[in-house]
This record gives C-alpha cells, structure tokens and sequence, in this order.
C-alpha cells in the first residue's frame, strides 16, 4: 500500500513520467556542444592545412584530443536526444515508433563509440614519423 | 452547432499564415535532423579515416573537396549555423523573453540573416586561408 499522495507521486513527472529530465538534459548539452564547437571551428580555421599529417599531429596533443572526446560525447547525447523527440512527434505506429527508437539507440552508440576509439587510436598512437 | 466566427480556428498547418517564426521553428527540426544524420555521418568517416591511416584519410579528402562533398559542407556548415542561432533563441525563449510578437519575429529573421552570414564567412576563411 503507498503510503505517499498522489500528488506527491507525479509532482514532478509529467505525462512522460520521467519530469522534465529529457528537457533539461537536451538543453545541457546543447550548451556543452555549442562551445565544444567554437573551439572545433576556431582549431580547424587555425590549422594550416587540413591533410593527414596535420591532422593527426594535432589529435595527438591532449589539448586538443581532449575536447574532441567531450564533443564526440556531448554531440551524440544531444542528436539521440533530439531525434528521439522528433521519432516520438511524427512516427504515429506504436510498432514503427519503438523499432525506430532502438534503431536510434544502436546508431548513436556505435557512431559515437567509432568515432571516440578513432580519437584515442591517433592519441595513443605515438608519433607516426617515429614508426 | 453554432460558431462564433471572431473566434480562431484550431490549429493547423494548411491554415495558420506563414511566418519567420513557423519556418525557424520546423528549420530548427530538419537542420538538427540533418546534422544527426549526415553530419554525424562526415564526422565519425573523417576521424576514423585519419585513425586508419594516410591512404584511408586521402579517399576521405577526395569525396570531401568533390563537387558533391562541398555542396554537402556547404549544406552542413549553413545547417550547423541555423540550427545554433535557432537554438540560442530557444535557450532565451526557454527562460521567459523574447515572446513579443515583434521581437520573437525580429530575432527568427535574425536566425535565417546571421545563419547565411556566418556559412559565408565561414567559407571565405577556408577557401582564403588555403
């Protein structure tokens, strides 16, 4: 037997039952992302040139590895969030709308998951002009 | 069933006057979808391109600096600068302001006029630096 109200059990929750906890998390990584790319543009522009060499140079350093791992993260936190509100919004067919969702959880996990293992593989790597 | 004709209709697309702020709104949709898809895509080839090695990371660059790779960078860095500036307004809507129908419309046209702004100055970097 609940011993709590029924108001204190949904204040809160919302029609979701899962509050504003989905809201709050879009916005904040929304913010994460948008200054993880000023930084990501800022670094492209400053780069002299954008081959293999450079590139690979530049993920080699924390200070910029770093970031890059934060973005991978934020960025793909933010679109699974974000696509997620607009599955639930336009996929009406309860079947359709499920296996869209998981289809968007294994997405975001392997695209993140791929792009951050490619990160600390250049990392990691040590200098390729040492072998 | 009678109708007070000075009332509204309910809302519905075909029957609401477009306006800045509908087309920013669905635009903050379709970019963020955009990005999701097709920019998520470009980010995760070119870094697991340059982890895989030189000859990986040159057939990265080749489609890249295509005539199809640009119009799609094109295409990403104006939906990037859309989405941004759309969701800066949110971020102020989500606080409160900003609501007044002249200012909600004057910072929507603001969105399209700094989105098209910045993919041109983004661009004019990049092809001037190199």
């Amino acid at each position: 037997m609940r011993m709590e109200t029924p108001l204190s059990r949904v204040r809160g929750l919302g029609s979701a039952r899962s509050g504003a906890h989905h809201w709050w998390l879009e916005r904040l990584t929304s913010i994460a992302a948008f200054v993880l790319f000023v930084w990501l543009i800022a670094s492209i522009l400053r780069l002299p040139s954008l081959d293999y060499g450079t590139v690979t140079a530049w993920l080699r350093d924390p200070i910029a590895a770093v970031p890059m791992l934060l973005l991978i993260v934020t960025t793909f936190w933010h679109l699974k969030l974000g696509m997620q509100v607009v599955i639930e919004d336009y996929v009406h067919e309860e079947g359709m709308k499920l296996f869209s969702i998981v289809l968007l959880n294994f997405f975001t996990i392997a695209g993140a998951a791929l792009a951050f293992f490619s990160v600390l593989k250049i990392a990691f790597g040590g200098d390729a002009s040492n072998g | 069933m009678h109708r007070n004709p000075s009332r509204p209709l309910s809302p519905h697309l075909t029957i609401w006057r477009w306006g800045p702020h509908m087309l920013v709104s669905i635009l903050h949709r379709v970019t963020g979808s955009g990005l999701a898809t097709i920019g998520a895509a470009a980010l995760v080839w070119w870094l697991a391109a340059a982890a895989s090695g030189p000859e990986a990371y040159g057939t990265f660059v080749s489609w890249a600096t295509s005539w199809i790779g640009i119009v799609i960078g094109v295409g990403l860095s104006w939906a990037f600068f859309q989405h941004t500036l759309s969701g800066i307004r949110h971020l102020v809507m989500d606080i409160g302001a900003g609501f007044e129908l002249s200012t909600n419309k004057f910072w929507a046209n603001m969105t399209l006029v700094g989105s098209a702004l910045l993919t041109a100055l983004f661009w004019f970097v990049v092809l001037g630096v190199k």
